[in-house]
């Protein structure tokens, strides 16, 4: 260390060396590694060899702690359950008639859920409608995220010429209402599953892609991507590890709700009969109870209480995700 | 010592403004160098500048020689390569200058993974080194921590192992030590000057705090409105300011005077406050100095060497006035 003397240019000249100045800094010098009696001598070799698994520990820890997760967690696995069980338990088609109509539940053991006008067996309609509406509702959401948040990230984080084309196409899809377009889509297509699904997707990405692209504006700005850039991260790099975890939360929430809306989506375009007809669904089963909601309401009545519970349960799971991945507002909550 | 990075004529302008008008100085290896000046004087801009990270619109012109090499020149691709591993950069907000979301030992990983392309457990075992480097108690079990379960001084800490984790052969500080408070401040500065021995880097200090200045720098640039205006050894600087604004500079400072007391009176300051950085006419500093003339209005004054290691911008400084006497009395 070097003590420099201090003079004032223009006062007396004073040797400022041979006294401390009291408003000055006492600094003293330190031996080197002041600390390393702390050290165990073991602790470097044996954190070495943690997993990278302990840094994910804490947040499934919160995740855990919460009720409300946990409850959408077993509810929603139970629907998956189901989906998973459907073609065990009941092989056959769904939309066979293989008993008298208007069976309500719990006449016939042998149909717990009753059956429809038309003699099909309710519960394995529901079973089965599961299966399409989990695959629809996964499948359309995690289309729609990748399509949403690459446009998203692209315009947040280059700006410029790359974010006026970019918002352009957003609001493109964004004026037309999306459900119109959503039955357009499907109409012109043949209804399958998969048409269906692709677009669902293309009509909920441009939410996905104006949530990324808000998120990203702000984060770009942030000091963390500066010093990011400061160790010559490229902008992939940036933009996924920097940027995007930190984006996470709201996408989080968001698609949890888009999973539930797709179902709802397809529920509504079975529902219209647009959907595969082929393929029982929720939606179909709602819409073929409904002349009957008077005599028979149990046939709306039970498809529709699946969907109130898988939304349900994904709105949950979103919001408990929320909590634990955010460590700072998890963190303030306890 | 050979000289390292090597500025000459570096100017920044935005539109119509040039916040940075032609700076040049030269830092060597293992070299401590000192940039002083208020806010808006064009000191973070210069550090941006270096490491090629000023917004896209920014105009630059000069050069920036890092081991003979032009940095503005450089592609990104290759300016890539350099940050981070040659230059590496500490900036003034220890609080939010770390992800919040990434553990610092991913954050120490990742440098190591890129520019020293490291396994995963190799870097892991790097990073754990480092935190000990910079005096992080228990570097084995704090390298899972979140940047928010750390102190702001901690945190500063772990800025500085992830700036050296290459061996950077510069480094700029800019007001590293600025938002800490004076012990940490201390502790942060005995940290960079060790390892400015033991890597053998170039530091640049930019820094607005005197006091630092001069019990840390091997060198001092003043700089003011953008422009260079006085550069020397930090004890002749000290001794004998030439500039008016480095006069000025000195007696606002509370740390000069040991005798001095609050009750005493206020504090000497330089009236005025900086120039806007758009176009002015001559001197930057001429509407606030005590000792301007008519004469200031009319060009910029030049960067004169008054001795080997000494650089002053003002003809009016006693010694040039001095030599010019002499000079003309001779003829």
């Amino acid at each position: 260390m070097k003590a420099q003397e201090l003079k004032i240019y223009a006062d007396t000249a004073r040797d400022f060396s041979a006294e401390e100045p009291e408003t000055a800094a006492r600094i003293t010098p330190v031996p080197e590694r002041r600390w390393t009696h702390i050290h165990a001598p073991d602790a470097r070799t044996t954190a070495v060899s943690a997993p990278r698994w302990q840094g994910r520990r804490r947040e499934l820890r919160i995740f855990l702690s919460n009720p409300n997760a946990l409850f959408g967690i077993a509810v929603l696995a139970a629907i998956v359950f189901a989906a998973l069980l459907a073609p065990i338990l009941y092989p056959g088609d769904p939309l066979e008639m293989v008993a008298r109509p208007f069976l309500w539940p719990g006449q016939n053991p042998a149909y717990p859920l009753g059956t429809d006008s038309m003699g099909r067996d309710v519960l394995a309609g529901i079973l089965h409608g599961a299966q399409i509406s989990l695959t629809v509702g996964i499948a359309a959401t995690l289309l729609g995220l990748g399509v949403g948040v690459t446009i998203g990230a692209l315009a947040g984080y280059f700006g410029g010429i790359v974010d006026d084309l970019l918002v352009k196409l957003i609001e493109i899809f964004q004026t037309m209402p999306s459900f119109v377009l959503l039955i357009v889509l499907v109409a012109i297509a043949q209804p399958t599953t998969m048409t269906v699904t692709v677009a669902i997707a293309l009509v909920s990405w441009p939410t996905v892609a104006r949530l990324t692209r808000a998120e990203f504006r702000g984060i770009k700005e942030k000091d963390y991507v500066l010093a990011a850039r400061s160790l010559g991260f490229g902008h992939a790099r940036i933009i996924f590890r920097e940027i995007l975890p930190n984006a996470l939360p709201p996408l989080i929430v968001t698609s949890s709700v888009m999973v539930a809306s797709a179902i709802l989506m397809e529920s509504a375009l079975s529902f219209m009969g647009l959907g595969d007809p082929n393929r029982v669904s929720w939606g179909s089963m709602i819409g073929a109870g409904r002349d009957v909601i008077r005599t028979a309401w149990y046939l709306t009545a039970l498809p529709g209480l699946a969907i109130v519970f898988t939304v349900l349960s994904l709105n949950l799971i979103g919001d408990g995700l929320n909590d634990a991945l955010n460590p700072r507002f998890s963190e303030e909550r306890r | 010592m050979t000289g390292l990075l090597d500025v000459r004529d570096f100017s920044v302008g935005f539109g119509s403004a040039q916040p940075v008008k032609g700076v040049s100085f030269t830092a060597a290896a293992g070299e401590m160098l000192a940039v002083v000046g208020e806010s808006g004087s064009g000191k973070s801009l210069t550090a941006l500048g270096l490491m090629g990270l000023l917004p896209r619109h920014a105009k630059t012109a000069g050069e920036i020689l890092f081991d003979g090499r032009d940095l503005l020149k450089l592609r990104e691709r290759e300016m890539r390569s350099i940050r981070g591993h040659d230059i590496a950069m500490i900036f003034q907000e220890p609080m939010t200058s770390l992800n919040p979301v990434l553990t610092i030992g991913n954050q120490i990983v990742e440098v190591l993974r890129i520019h020293e392309k490291l396994s995963g457990k190799q870097a892991r075992q790097r990073a754990i080194d480092l935190l000990d480097l910079v005096s992080i108690p228990e570097a084995a079990k704090r390298i899972d921590d979140y940047p928010h379960q750390l102190s702001g001084g901690m945190r500063q800490r772990v800025m500085i192992a992830i700036a050296v984790a290459c061996n950077p052969r510069l480094l700029i500080a800019d007001e590293a030590t600025t938002a800490l408070d004076v012990t940490i401040q201390a502790q942060v500065l005995q940290l960079l000057d060790r390892l400015r021995s033991q890597l053998n880097m170039a530091v640049i200090l930019i820094t607005h705090d005197l006091g630092i200045v001069a019990q840390w720098a091997d060198r001092v640039v003043v700089m003011y409105a953008g422009r260079k205006i006085e550069q020397g050894l930090p004890d002749a600087l000290f001794e004998t300011p030439y500039h008016p604004y480095t006069q000025g500079l000195l007696a606002a400072s509370p740390r000069l005077k040991a005798d001095y007391h609050y009750r005493d009176g206020p504090l000497t300051e330089i009236r005025g406050s900086i120039v806007s950085a758009t176009g002015e006419q001559g001197c930057s500093f001429r509407p606030r100095c005590p000792v301007a003339r008519a004469a200031c209005g009319q060009s910029v004054p030049a960067l004169v060497a008054v001795s080997a290691s000494r650089e002053v911008a003002c003809p009016y400084v006693p010694v040039l006035a001095e030599r010019a006497h002499v000079a003309s009395v001779g003829r």
